[in-house]
């Protein structure tokens, strides 16, 4: 199972490779909305300072939504997701395969975009950025398992782009909840350690939960 | 064209399961639920006391609480229906679900509409980002969702079983918004049953209870009743589809 989801996850990333067009965009999309933002909220300001955490998440939701919206409509203009459906391998493969390429190319696109962010808003930083990098990985683990489920369940639909922000928003904000608060917590108090610890397994047993439940319910979603 | 129709699977089935429980069962749901709405008007208005400090604004407290409770009754017999339909197929299963839903996004709003006017009087404000109100408002969001699924073209098997899927992950939000007072800590709802954190309590007088549950189970008998129409009506409507196509294939042959 583990060998066809790398495979999966392979051959979505070599394509992806080859057109550039998706990390393109997310990429490009997370920078024109620190630009947005920056018209919100004045950047010489003092108190912008407390919307950061924010700006930080509202980049990886909106920058995943684009690219995950994509993971499984592209199977659909060959038909290749039939293709995908009968292959001798688990619907769970499949899901665990798509997971994977999604989640490395968020991780890209947090890599590229976050440093622009500190730098431009010339964010200084007080310690904890090993605490930084665990709540960012967990919490993009969690949108982006989640993501990728709801993104196979509203390929179905003709209207999948519209539907999917709604199918996951709702369902993902306990997540947002305790990302965006563990991210403040570290990014500007970071006395208050064992608060944003809280919120940090908070979410991890989000993630454990969803996780295993999307794995269980994939079967059903993918199904010929 | 021919090739968007939806193509409805099965025969009609030739048997009438129209028996004497059938009319007899909506007939006492619906005596049930007019008898103890209007005790429970009766107990709310006259027989119980007056709120000391809200004064009678408290008294929508009684409908707030029974449409909450019927909100997650509702949800969860969805998820229970979705769980059932995914293991067995069937298509009451799935009727069931969906109509449990809709009437459940129903007292959802009935519970966002009265928790914003007893706030206006008792915490000044219209809507405080307090857990569980915003929980109960990402509830409302999810089961909307549920109905845009229901909403997708295709064939009903397909939906119902994404839908499915859908009430699952949808429902493991219902715990969250109910446990989010312990986890939350939150300063605005007391915590009326038991004893709460302080260890002194809310506590509610007998009569309130009393008035409470009676409007609960009011509440109760209505959502049945609601339920036993909608799936009515929609087994009719899933009939009519089945007689249109059946008439479709008379005409072309």
């Amino acid at each position: 199972m583990i060998r066809s989801a790398l495979l999966i996850a392979k051959k979505d990333l070599y394509s992806e490779l080859k057109t550039k067009q998706v990390l393109a965009t997310m990429i490009i999309f997370a920078g024109l909305v620190i630009l947005v933002f920056s018209f919100a909220f004045d950047p010489a300001n003092n108190t912008t300072k407390a919307v950061i955490p924010g700006v930080i998440w509202v980049i990886i939701v909106f920058s995943g939504i684009l690219g995950l919206n994509r993971s499984f409509i592209s199977e659909q203009r060959n038909d290749t997701m039939q293709g995908l459906m009968i292959a001798p391998m688990d619907a769970s493969s499949i899901f665990l395969g798509k997971f994977l390429a999604n989640f490395s190319m968020m991780l890209v696109v947090e890599l590229v975009s976050l440093p622009f962010l500190f730098l431009l808003f010339d964010f200084q930083m007080y310690g904890g950025f090993g605490y930084l990098i665990l709540v960012l990985m967990i919490g993009s683990f969690g949108f982006i398992s989640i993501g990728t489920f709801l993104a196979a369940l509203a390929a179905n639909s003709k209207s999948s782009e519209m539907l999917l922000p709604l199918l996951l928003f709702p369902v993902t904000s306990p997540i947002l909840i305790g990302a965006v608060q563990a991210t403040k917590i570290i990014l500007t108090n970071i006395e208050k350690l064992s608060s944003a610890m809280a919120w940090i397994q908070l979410i991890s047993a989000y993630d454990v939960i969803f996780f295993v439940l999307c794995f269980i319910l994939i079967e059903n979603v993918l199904e010929v | 064209m021919s090739a968007n129709l939806e193509r409805e699977k099965g025969a009609l089935s030739s048997s009438e399961p129209v028996a004497e429980k059938g009319i007899l069962v909506p007939k006492i749901l619906f005596g049930a639920t007019v008898i103890s709405i209007l005790a429970s008007i009766y107990l709310i208005f006259i027989y119980s006391s007056i709120e000391k400090t809200m004064g009678v604004v408290q008294k929508i407290f009684y409908y707030h609480v029974a449409s909450a409770w019927c909100t997650f009754l509702a949800f969860f017999v969805t998820f229970i229906f979705s769980i059932l339909f995914l293991a067995k197929r069937k298509r009451i299963f799935d009727t069931y679900a969906y109509v449990s839903a809709e009437i459940g996004v129903v007292f959802t709003t009935i519970v966002l509409t009265t928790g914003p006017i007893w706030a206006k009087s008792s915490w000044n404000t219209w809507w405080a980002w307090e857990p569980r109100l915003t929980t109960t408002l990402i509830l409302w969001f999810i089961y909307m969702a549920y109905i845009m699924i229901r909403q997708m073209d295709g064939v009903w098997d397909k939906k119902a079983r994404l839908a499915s899927v859908f009430g699952i992950i949808g429902f493991i939000d219902v715990p969250i918004v109910f446990f989010a007072i312990r986890w939350w800590q939150s300063k605005f709802h007391p915590i009326v049953f038991g004893n709460g954190p302080s260890q002194k309590g809310g506590g509610i007088e007998p009569d309130m209870l009393v008035a409470l549950l009676v409007s609960i189970t009011a509440l109760t008998l209505l959502y049945s009743y609601l339920l036993q129409k909608g799936v009515t009506l929609e087994n009719m409507r899933i009939k009519v589809t089945q007689y249109k196509e059946k008439l479709r294939e008379d005409l072309e042959n």
